[in-house]
């Protein structure tokens, strides 16, 4: 059973508020919507969720059958799509989720990858680079990475950027999906997206 | 796929293995590195091939060479990743010591190609003859560490800022310049031929940078890598 809770969060960058007193708690098969206006904070508290940068104020505690984690051992557990996170252009496709696999500490199998690949529709091109992708292939990939250890917790920021309907249609599906067996923190300005949160946070009030 | 205990080091050498594969795919480090390393060379050997220099000069055009041709790559090796956006993709898969030794090492092949090339070209083009060759390697191998270390961790703190070419060079002067001064020092020593008892106050001072130095850069790269 995975949990993951924010106390007190606050943030600051100098003198700037961006956000305080943030709450809440999330178990398994719940989810939560952080929406606002443009510059209110939501990329930012993903950004302490994951452990990428550190709160001014508060804490973030993941736990796992009760056990709370270290980061290390919490950053396991997180899949994450964001504007700000982007995979090796470099590398293909492929060799991307190699890599990704071998530094978390897995063995990859390479049928298994390619499964992922397959499942969010870029099969054909799992051996071109990430330079030659479009801005909505490169999102689907990197929907392929975030799902690759079946994540506790997904966390999705803007997630239907840049894709077209078919694109928005497999988000849907993972979204469902993540809610069914774990935890699903979505931050986003589109309303519509409001109904998958069974909790809503309104950051820049 | 299965879980298996990865240590450190093996996490290390995937990310030093991809580091290498986009570095040969594109070469943004290495052509800047040996472009500049290839002008430097020319213009000290064009200027100054036809004089005679004592020691003490040589070994500063030496390490000059090695020291700013270094500089155009190594600094990259942070600021690639920042620009690309792919440090915070990184930082999810990574903690940062794995980030850390696996920045290094890669800085280190970076140098170490660079030297292949320059060291020998620089001992062609200056008639150089070097009469105590094990200090010179020594130095070398030393200097070399020292120098990777040192800038690796600048690179990392100058990767977030704006104007990172100036903050570059203000922070790297005063941290390398004592290894410049042993590592010229020593290496006049061995172009001279002064025995390696000489040289072993130039050696073991670059061997107390060089575990400062790496000390250092494990202490301070946590708080420089996730914030």
């Amino acid at each position: 059973m995975i949990s993951l809770e924010a106390k007190n969060l606050g943030k600051w960058f100098g003198k700037r508020k961006v956000f305080d007193r943030i709450n809440f708690s999330l178990e398994e098969k719940s989810s939560l919507v952080v929406t606002g206006k443009n510059g209110s904070g939501k990329t930012t508290l993903l950004k302490i969720l994951c452990g990428f940068i550190r709160p001014s104020k508060g804490e973030v505690l993941i736990s796992f059958n009760g056990k709370t984690l270290n980061q290390d051992e919490g950053r396991n557990l997180l899949g994450l799509v964001m504007p700000d996170l982007e995979l090796y252009g470099e590398l293909t496709a492929l060799e991307n989720l190699v890599f990704l696999s071998r530094i978390r500490g897995l063995d990859p199998d390479k049928d298994k990858l390619k499964e992922k690949i397959a499942m969010v529709g870029l099969s054909e091109r799992e051996d071109d680079l990430v330079f030659s992708f479009s801005s909505g292939m490169k999102q689907r990939l990197k929907y392929a990475f975030a799902l690759l250890l079946d994540p506790g917790i997904l966390l999705l920021d803007e997630p239907t950027t840049n894709l077209d309907q078919e694109g928005i249609s497999l988000v849907d599906q993972i979204v469902s999906w993540q809610r069914e067996r774990g935890i699903l923190i979505l931050a986003t300005n589109k309303k519509a997206d409001l109904k998958y949160g069974d909790q809503t946070i309104q950051l820049g009030n | 796929m299965a879980t298996r205990p990865s240590s450190w080091a093996t996490k290390s050498a995937w990310l030093l293995a991809k580091d290498l594969k986009c570095e040969f795919r594109t070469r943004y480090a290495l052509n800047a590195i040996l472009m500049f390393a290839l002008t430097t060379l020319t213009v000290v050997s064009f200027s100054m091939g036809v004089f005679s220099l004592n020691p003490r000069i040589t070994s500063s055009l030496f390490w000059l060479v090695i020291f700013f041709s270094s500089m155009s790559g190594l600094a990259q090796v942070f600021v690639k990743e920042e620009e690309s956006r792919t440090v915070n993709l990184l930082k999810l898969v990574a903690n940062p010591s794995t980030v850390l030794l696996g920045k290094l090492l890669f800085n280190l092949v970076l140098l170490l190609l660079l030297e292949i090339v320059v060291v020998p070209l620089f001992i062609i083009l200056m008639n150089l003859s070097i009469l105590n060759l094990w200090l010179f390697l020594s130095v070398l191998v030393l200097g070399s560490l020292g120098l990777v270390c040192a800038t690796t961790i600048i690179a990392a703190i100058i990767s977030k800022a704006h104007v990172k070419g100036a903050l570059f060079a203000v922070l790297s002067f005063p941290i390398l310049l004592p290894l410049l001064i042993t590592a010229i020092d020593g290496t006049r020593l061995s172009i001279e031929g002064e025995t390696f008892s000489a040289g072993w106050s130039d050696l073991r001072l670059l061997i107390s940078y060089l575990v400062v130095m790496f000390t250092a850069s494990i202490l301070l790269f946590d708080f420089v890598w996730s914030e």
